[in-house]
């Protein structure tokens, strides 16, 4: 353990970007910001146990344009996570190892994600407008 | 060769000394967080634009604390669960390693049983 400059693995300078690798470490991103997404749900239902202008405080926050961009943010890697788990589950029982395979549940997992974030934005605004 | 006492390979805990306990626990929350999550968001969606009446009235309505809460512990489970291996991963000081590790841990057993308990507020309390 003398040398600490050896390069480490995955050696991503050269390898080219691939749907596995991309949803691989996307996996992770969007896991770490949801942790970020539990902490905004904490601050929310802790916010309402403090009357009506502490909650409308939160809600106006959450209702900014910065707080909606973070939500739709949550949103999209909440069904991302939720996707790609599911896939992880399947390796775990030993499905989905061919590459044609693991192609084809990436892509399904990112047209999923793409999917049910805008079903969701459709569905919120129209109950916000109706 | 296999270098491990036949005590070490019967007790099948590897070199995390948690064996798959992490692992399955990972999985575990993962999956109940499924349909758990998919609930909160069908009523969240409303709820995002809603007064604080009428949060109230859903949170305390019918079994939701009791799945509000399930929702929490699993998802702050999960989460610490996640940013162990993550911090696992990247940080190589063992110090800022460890400190690391404890806050999460700590946090989220503090933003999970305070986040329990305002559910519980909402439901009973005045």
């Amino acid at each position: 353990m003398a040398n600490t400059n050896r390069p480490l693995s995955p050696h991503l300078q050269v390898y080219r970007p691939q749907i596995t690798s991309i949803l691989s470490i996307t996996h992770r991103i969007t896991g770490v910001a949801l942790t970020g997404g539990a902490v905004l749900f904490s601050y929310w239902i802790m916010a309402a146990t403090y009357g009506p202008e502490a909650f409308a405080r939160a809600q106006a926050v959450f209702g900014s344009w910065f707080g909606q961009l973070v939500l739709w943010g949550m949103v999209f890697s909440l069904f991302f996570h939720l996707g790609n788990g599911i896939r992880h589950l399947g390796w775990d029982i030993g499905w989905g190892y061919e590459l044609d395979k693991l192609r084809t549940s990436g892509w399904l997992t990112v047209v999923f994600a793409v999917a049910m974030t805008v079903l969701t934005l459709v569905v919120a605004y129209a109950a916000a407008g109706g | 060769m296999d270098m491990r006492s036949p005590l070490s390979r019967v007790r099948g805990l590897g070199s995390s000394n948690d064996g798959i306990h992490h692992w399955w626990v990972q999985r575990l929350t993962g999956i109940a967080l499924v349909p758990l999550v998919l609930w909160f968001v069908f009523y969240g969606v409303a709820l995002a634009s809603a007064d604080l009446a009428t949060v109230k009235a859903w949170v305390g309505s019918h079994y939701n604390p009791a799945l509000l809460i399930l929702l929490i512990v699993c998802l702050f489970h999960h989460g610490q669960l996640g940013l162990q291996v993550v911090i696992e991963d990247y940080v190589h000081t063992e110090s800022t390693k460890v400190a690391l590790l404890i806050l999460v841990k700590l946090s989220a057993v503090l933003l999970g049983a305070c986040s329990a308990f305002a559910v519980l507020r909402l439901t009973f309390g005045g």
